[in-house]
C-alpha cells in the first residue's frame, strides 16, 4: 500500500472532478491553500489506498480490532503513523501534550480514562505503547515552570504538572546536567511515570495479571533519527508466610 | 496466582517501589540493518493483524452497557513472547524503513523540523484506529498538531483544565496555528455510548467523558427522533462536531482570533463505510449569535 507518498503534481487535477461543492462556493473554497491541502490529501488516500484495498477496508468499516493503544505527543513531527508506519486499524491512538497518562482520577481526567477504558476494556488491545520524543515543548515547559507557582498558560501549565514527579526525580539525580540534557532525561522519565500511572487503572492491572497486556515505553529522537524501545514490567513475588512463634 | 500490589499512591516519588522498574533498553540504530521489502511485509502483517483477532465483526456496534459482560470473557489470544518479539521486530523494521525512505531522503527538511515546528493546522480527531488524519488526509510531519481523544470532543472552557484544552492553548497561543479542524467519523463508539446512555447506569470514564457532548445528544433527539438508532447516531456524530466548534468559541483567546480573521474553525466528517469526506467552515461574521445558538456555515464541500 502506498501510504505516505506525496501526490504528484500531474495526478491531482485529474481527480478534482471528484469534488462536489454544495454551495457553489467552490472557487472561494479552492483558493484557500489550507483547504486545497486537505482535498489533495484525501483524494490521494481514497484513490491510492482505500479504493485499492476493499478486502481490508470493508471489514474495517464493520469493526476495529487494533492490537495497540498508543500514547503519543500532539507535536506535528511525531505521528506514529509516520514514524512507526501504523496502518489504519492497527492502533487506537491518543495524542496529547507530552504524551502523558495521569493516574486514575474520574473527576479531573475522564478524557484519558475514557481512552484507556475503551481500548483495554472494550477493544481488548494487547499492547500499550507510551512514546516520548526529543525537544518536547510540553516537557520543556514543565522543566521551566517558575518556582513561585505563577503560570503563563492556564491549561498547559496545569496539564504538564501531571509529570511533576518525573521533573523532581530528574532535578535531584541530574541537577549537574545542562537544561537541554535534563529535558532529555525528563522526556524518558515522564514516559516511565505514565507507564506506572497506567497501573492505577483496574483493567490495565487485570490485563497484566492475566498476561493479556504488555506495557512498553518508547522515545523518538528526530534530531539523531533514532528510536529507543523498552518494556515496563511489574513483578510481584509470591508472599513469604511467616509462621506464628510458639511462646 | 500472583496478585498485583494496590496502586501506588500519587506521591512525589513513585519510583521508590522496587517492584516497578523499566527493564531492557534496546536502542534501534540505523544503517547496519538492511532494509527489507517493507511494503510487502506491511501488507501481510496488516492482514495478519485482522485475521488472527478472532473477535466478532459486530463488536464495535455493541453499546457501553455490555461492559460488565465483557469483563467475564478472557482474551483467548495470550500475549506470548514469540508474538511480542514479532510485533516489536516489525516495529523496528518499520522505523528503520521510515528513517531510510523518508527521513534520510529529506534530511534537510527533517533537520529544519527538528529546530522547530510551525504547523498551519490543529486537528482534533477520534482515537479510533481507523481514522488517523495522517493516513486519511495525508498530513506529513510538521503539518498538523494533533489531538486524539474518544469521540473527538472539545470540552467548553468552564469545565476547567484538561488534556484537550491544554493542547488547544499550546497550539493557538504558542505555535499559533491558523486552522482548527475537528473531524468526526462514522460508527463512532463514543457517540454510540453517548446516545445509548441511560440515567441509572454506573459511572465509568467513558460515560463521564462523553457527557461533554450532551448538547449534541439533546439536539439529535429533538431533530431526529423519527429516525432509527443508527441514523440518530450518524446525526449525532455530525452534531457533536458542531457542538465542539461552538465550545471552541468559549475560549476567549480562540474567539478573539476568529473575530480578527487569523484563525479559522472547520468541521469535518469522515465516513469510512463509503469513503467520503465532508468539510465545512464556521462563518463567524455570518452568524446571528443574538438570535440563535446555531452558527452559520460556509465553504461546505463533499468529497467522494
Amino acid at each position: 500500500m502506498a501510504h505516505h507518498n506525496q501526490p504528484s503534481k500531474g495526478f491531482i487535477p485529474r481527480f478534482k472532478n471528484l469534488l462536489r461543492d454544495e454551495e457553489r462556493g467552490e472557487e472561494e473554497g479552492c483558493k484557500d491553500p489550507a483547504v486545497e491541502r486537505i482535498v489533495d490529501g484525501f483524494i490521494h488516500f481514497k484513490t491510492c489506498v482505500f479504493d485499492k484495498n476493499p478486502e481490508i477496508f470493508g471489514p474495517l468499516a464493520e469493526a476495529q480490532h487494533p492490537k495497540f493503544l498508543v500514547f503519543a505527543c500532539s507535536d506535528s513531527r511525531v505521528s506514529p503513523s509516520h514514524v512507526l508506519n501504523f496502518h489504519l486499524g492497527e492502533a487506537f491512538m491518543a495524542r496529547n501534550i507530552a504524551n502523558l497518562v495521569p493516574a486514575f482520577n474520574q473527576l479531573r481526567y475522564s478524557d484519558v480514562g475514557a481512552i484507556i477504558e475503551y481500548a483495554v476494556g472494550h477493544l481488548k488491545v494487547e499492547n500499550i505503547l507510551v512514546m516520548g520524543h526529543s525537544r518536547c515543548g510540553g516537557i520543556e515547559r514543565l522543566m521551566s515552570l517558575p518556582q513561585d507557582g505563577s503560570t503563563t498558560y492556564d491549561f498547559v501549565d496545569d496539564w504538564v504538572k501531571v509529570a511533576l514527579p518525573a521533573k523532581i526525580k530528574v532535578k535531584s539525580e541530574y541537577g549537574n546536567l545542562s537544561a537541554e540534557e535534563q529535558n532529555a532525561k525528563c522526556e524518558r522519565e515522564a514516559v516511565n511515570l505514565s507507564l506506572s500511572n497506567l497501573l492505577t487503572y483496574p483493567y490495565v492491572r487485570s490485563g497484566l495479571e492475566n498476561k493479556t497486556l504488555a506495557l512498553r515505553g518508547g522515545h523518538y529522537d528526530f534530531v539523531e533519527g533514532k528510536f529507543e524501545l523498552w518494556e515496563f514490567k511489574a513483578v510481584v513475588t509470591p508472599p513469604i508466610n511467616i509462621p506464628p512463634v510458639d511462646i | 496466582m500472583a496478585i498485583l500490589p494496590p496502586p501506588p499512591s500519587v506521591s512525589k516519588n513513585p519510583f521508590s517501589s522496587s517492584a516497578l522498574t523499566p527493564s531492557r533498553t534496546s536502542t534501534i540504530f540505523d544503517s547496519k540493518v538492511k532494509s527489507r521489502e517493507i511494503e510487502h511485509s506491511h501488507l501481510s502483517l496488516f492482514t495478519g493483524f485482522y485475521m488472527s483477532s478472532g473477535l466478532k465483526l459486530k463488536a464495535a456496534r455493541k453499546s457501553v452497557g455490555l461492559t460488565k459482560e465483557l469483563k467475564t470473557d478472557k482474551m483467548e489470544t495470550k500475549v506470548g513472547t514469540a508474538n511480542e518479539c514479532d510485533l516489536f521486530d516489525e516495529m523496528k523494521h518499520r522505523f528503520l524503513s521510515f528513517k531510510h525512505q523518508k527521513y534520510m531522503e529529506d534530511f534537510e527538511h527533517y533537520q529544519n523540523l527538528a529546530n522547530g515546528q510551525a504547523p498551519k493546522f490543529m486537528v482534533i480527531a477520534c482515537a479510533d484506529s481507523r481514522v488517523c488524519p495522517s493516513n486519511i488526509l495525508g498530513f506529513q510531519p510538521g503539518e498538523a498538531f494533533v489531538v486524539r481523544n474518544v469521540a473527538n470532543m472539545v470540552p467548553p472552557c468552564e469545565t476547567g483544565p484538561s488534556e484537550t484544552n491544554a493542547a488547544l492553548e499550546f497550539a493557538v497561543n504558542s505555535i499559533k496555528v491558523e486552522n482548527i479542524l475537528v473531524i468526526g467519523h462514522s460508527c463512532c463508539g463514543g457517540i454510540r455510548a453517548l446516545m445509548s446512555m441511560q440515567d441509572e447506569e454506573d459511572s465509568s470514564f467513558i460515560r463521564s467523558w462523553v457527557l461533554v457532548g450532551k448538547n449534541a445528544r439533546l439536539n439529535t433527539k429533538a431533530a431526529a427522533s423519527n429516525l432509527n438508532f443508527d441514523h440518530q447516531c450518524r446525526h449525532c456524530e455530525k452534531e457533536s462536531v458542531n457542538c465542539s466548534l461552538k465550545n471552541l468559541l468559549t475560549y476567549p483567546w480562540i474567539k478573539e482570533k476568529v473575530i480578527k480573521g487569523i484563525l479559522s474553525l472547520h468541521g469535518g466528517y469522515y465516513n469510512f463505510v463509503d469513503c467520503t469526506f465532508e468539510k465545512w467552515t464556521l462563518d463567524y461574521e455570518g452568524s446571528h449569535w443574538e438570535e440563535s445558538d446555531k452558527f452559520a456555515v460556509k465553504n461546505r464541500s463533499f468529497w467522494s
